[in-house]
């Protein structure tokens, strides 16, 4: 699976002034990533969410985000100016987030949204922009692309939003997508469905796909790769088929704290935090 | 052992629509029941409906003997109590722990305050040191341990658990889920909890209901759906997908 | 006091597990002070108002002369000088002492207005937002009867009603001024009524006046004091308005609007007598409008719990 490295993460640190002093939420992640799919997992506050961002360019102004290496590409993603950053994001990095409520503009219909991201990437017109989008409706899996194109956000579903989102997202073809949380508002069949098309467009069309997620075991089965974080640091690097020999503690204890239908366990195994995994 | 808590024929519309379209169900004294379903499916409401929360438009919910009418007297509220899903939204962000315990007490003019605020706090694992904080200097699972303190020291004999520990990370919900069997046991308490995760319902719960549109799909026990004896196609559906993602 | 004590003084106040009622309620005020006075112009705007309480308590000290017997053989429109710092006036009283006697006069319109307005607006706010339906609908539709007419023109018609006079001056703003009050009650009220944690009091039993009086009003008393801060500068200015058309304080009070009034006759060659008293007006207005806004960024609720 994993040809050439995409994106190389090399000592990432992002770090928020509070008013009782900084407070590093990314303490020093490296990883590297492939044309793979690579899950990054972790609680509430393990940074998770801030690796991603950092990755994408979308740190809140008053962080400051450094690196021994950031590069997507080849490309020095910390040096760059923000306007070559915002000609990547969207083009050749994309993100999903979780709630497409949030993330899709409400006073404007699903297609244009789709249009308009594409028109602003590349020279296209109207008519072939109009036709590449629907297309890319249709490969998400949505059965009459013509009427979801018309359609504002809030008059569908969430997984059909959700879809609409990772469609928009596709349509400029990047290479490397990060999808924070992406299923986590979803129901769990429609959840699957989600991950299911993700999966198949990520495989077609050779893409890096790094997945953000707190579920351990959806994440598992997913990916290839799982990077575990815990309270801003990678505690673990380990493949998904081998995630059950895992050997932090950690990871054995969020695998295992889990409610699992035909494992009678009374009462469920805790997570003993011990102060130097944080370490 | 006879039903506690029934409900016949119950229907809950919200501006015509119908949230809940007659369903029946019946949970005995001492057990734990759930209601398994995904959003939409008027799990959520049922329990709403039996608080009071949610209008009833049509049938019957039986407690305890009583059948209950359009309002609900202080001492239903003394037999039944519930937990929110949403640990950050059920607290009062103004007030104190101890603020938020006392209200109970006061509303119902119990008189030995001082210990049942130590004792409930004790019994939900947080001690007397948290008692002067607010919600937020508390984490996640802290708070909801403060929600199910305060369900608890009105000493109800039913608690109504809707997502109890959903907005929760998968290490605080164990504590959290392992914190309401024990005193489940402790107190001999009924529960009726709502969930959309069926490991959680068959880890919890003896028998349970699948529900969808509002709608009654199947009644089953825990160990039927552990079996995967069920006979409805949208419970495979469900158990299915609690497996975890599987490449075609 | 040593850097050591003020520092777990300091460390007392912003604990994370505080041990007392006392210090949770304290540090909460603390946070709130913090935020206050890291804004400049709030901490002016406080200095203005501790000055106009401090004068207002002390003007039997502060001024040199009485604010209504003048000296009319010698003393008659004099210009600022040393005798007289701000002038006097046409019956030859001291400008400067009316002023500091008018403090208090300002601030007693002031504070009677907001004890009046206030309560009566968050009491129809929040039982119009709690209630909902038929109550939410009568009680709004007064709110907007009252909120139709141009409040100086409304207050006109109340103090002609009731006859002119201070006493009357506030009554009839306190009037004109609640609905603005109620309409933020009601807005708040309407946010906070179906969270969950309101939810939960309804099943405790709690009687809906209870769950108003306890725990919806104190969500509203925020955003209300800022919003009372801010409308200072408007009472003042009515008051100053009713007393300028002689329907407010009656002479010989010192009150500011009407001593702008009786200065206005003389205004192009007796500047002072109208400009003193307006600037004492502008100068609290001001104060009262920094503080507002000091008050909004510390006490926002929607600015975070901290």
């Amino acid at each position: 699976m994993s040809g050439d490295t995409l994106l190389e993460v090399d000592d990432l640190r992002v770090t928020f002034p509070t008013r009782t002093g900084l407070v590093q939420a990314v303490r020093g992640v490296s990883f590297s990533l492939g044309r793979e799919r690579l899950g990054i997992v972790g609680e509430s506050g393990s940074g998770k969410s801030q690796t991603g961002r950092a990755i994408m360019g979308l740190t809140p102004p008053q962080a400051e985000v450094s690196a021994k290496k950031l590069a997507f590409d080849g490309i020095d993603l910390l040096s760059i100016s923000p306007r070559e950053r915002r000609a990547l994001r969207g083009n050749r990095i994309a993100m999903i987030l979780q709630d497409p409520k949030y993330s899709l503009d409400p006073v404007m219909t699903i297609g244009r949204q789709i249009v308009e991201t594409l028109r602003t990437h590349e020279k296209v017109s109207k008519a072939e922009a109009r036709e590449r989008a629907l297309a890319m409706l249709q490969a998400v899996q949505i059965r009459d692309p013509a009427r979801v194109f018309d359609l504002y956000p809030h008059e569908v579903s969430g997984g059909m939003g959700q879809r609409a989102m990772i469609a928009m997202m596709l349509v400029t073809g990047p290479e490397l997508m990060i999808a924070d949380e992406p299923t986590s508002a979803l129901d769990v069949t429609v959840q699957l469905d989600v991950l299911k098309i993700l999966d198949k467009l990520v495989a077609e069309r050779g893409m890096g796909l790094i997945f953000i997620s707190h579920d351990l075991r959806l994440v598992s089965s997913f990916c290839d790769r799982v990077v575990v974080m815990y309270a801003g640091k990678v505690v673990e690097q380990i493949k998904a088929s081998e995630l059950r020999d895992a050997q932090h503690p950690y990871t054995r204890g969020l695998l295992n704290c889990m409610p699992r239908i035909g494992f009678e366990r009374h009462p469920l195994p805790v997570l003993d935090r011990k102060p130097e995994w944080a370490a | 052992m006879t039903a506690f808590i029934t409900v016949e024929g119950l229907e809950v519309v919200f501006d015509r629509f119908r949230a809940l379209k007659g369903v029946s169900l019946e949970v005995r004294e001492g057990e734990s029941y759930g209601l398994v379903g995904e959003s939409g499916s008027g799990k959520s409401t049922l329990l709403r409906a039996i608080t009071g929360l949610a209008p009833v438009s049509a049938g019957t919910i039986t407690v305890n003997g009583k059948t209950l009418g359009k309002t609900r007297d202080k001492a239903f509220y003394r037999e039944v109590q519930m937990v929110f899903q949403d640990p950050y939204g059920s607290l009062h962000p103004r007030q104190t722990v101890d603020r938020l315990l006392q209200e109970p007490l006061a509303i119902h003019g119990i008189a030995d305050g001082e210990k049942r605020i130590e004792r409930a706090l004790d019994e939900v694992g947080l001690g007397k040191g948290f008692r002067f904080r607010y919600a937020h200097q508390l984490s996640g699972g802290q708070r909801q341990r403060v929600a199910i303190a305060r369900a608890l020291i009105l000493e109800p004999s039913i608690l109504l658990l809707d997502e109890p520990t959903s907005a929760l990370d998968a290490s605080v919900q164990a504590e959290v889920l392992n914190l309401l069997e024990e005193v489940r046991r402790r107190r001999k308490l009924t529960f009726l909890m709502v969930s959309h995760d069926l490991a959680i319902i068959t880890h919890m719960c003896e028998r349970l209901m699948v529900m969808q549109n509002g709608e009654a799909v199947e009644t089953l026990t825990a160990s039927q759906l552990i079996g995967q004896r069920v006979s409805e196609d949208y419970t495979r559906n469900l158990l299915r997908a609690s497996e975890g993602f599987v490449r075609a | 006091m040593s850097a050591e004590t003020i520092q777990s003084r300091r460390a007392w106040l912003l604990s994370d597990r505080p041990a007392s009622r006392l210090q949770a309620r304290l540090g909460r005020a603390y946070v709130a002070w913090r935020r206050f006075s890291a804004n400049r112009l709030a901490l002016v705007g406080m200095l203005i108002i501790i000055a106009l309480l401090v004068v207002a308590a002390f003007a039997d000290v502060l001024a040199p002369y009485s604010p209504t017997v003048g000296d009319l053989k010698n003393a008659r429109l004099l210009p600022p000088g040393a005798a007289h710092w701000f002038g006097t006036d046409d019956l030859g009283r001291d400008i400067y002492s009316r002023i500091v006697y008018g403090a208090r006069w300002t601030l007693y319109v002031v504070i009677l207005v907001a004890i009046i307005a206030a309560p009566i607006g968050l009491l129809v706010g929040t039982i119009a937002g709690y209630a909902g339906g038929w109550t939410d609908t009568i009680l709004m539709r007064i709110t907007d009867i009252f909120l139709a007419f141009p409040k100086l023109v409304l207050a006109l018609a109340f103090v002609a009603a009731l006859g002119p006079g201070i006493e009357n001056a506030v009554l009839a703003i306190a009037i004109t001024s609640w609905p603005p009050y109620a309409r933020i009650a009601r807005a708040e009220t309407l946010t906070v009524r179906n969270s969950d944690y309101i939810k939960a009091v309804q099943l405790m039993g709690a009687s809906p006046f209870r769950i108003v009086l306890r725990h919806i009003m104190p969500l509203c008393i925020s955003s209300l004091i800022i919003r009372v801060t801010l409308d200072m500068a408007g009472i003042i200015l009515t008051a100053a308005g009713l007393g300028f058309l002689g329907l407010g304080a009656q002479p010989p009070l010192p009150e500011w609007g009407a001593m702008i009034a009786s200065g206005r006759r003389f205004i192009l060659d007796q500047w002072w007598v109208a400009a003193a008293p307006g600037a004492a007006i502008l100068i609290v207005s001001l104060g009262f409008n920094l503080l507002g806004d000091g008050l909004r960024d510390a006490l926002d609720p929607r600015s975070g719990d901290q």
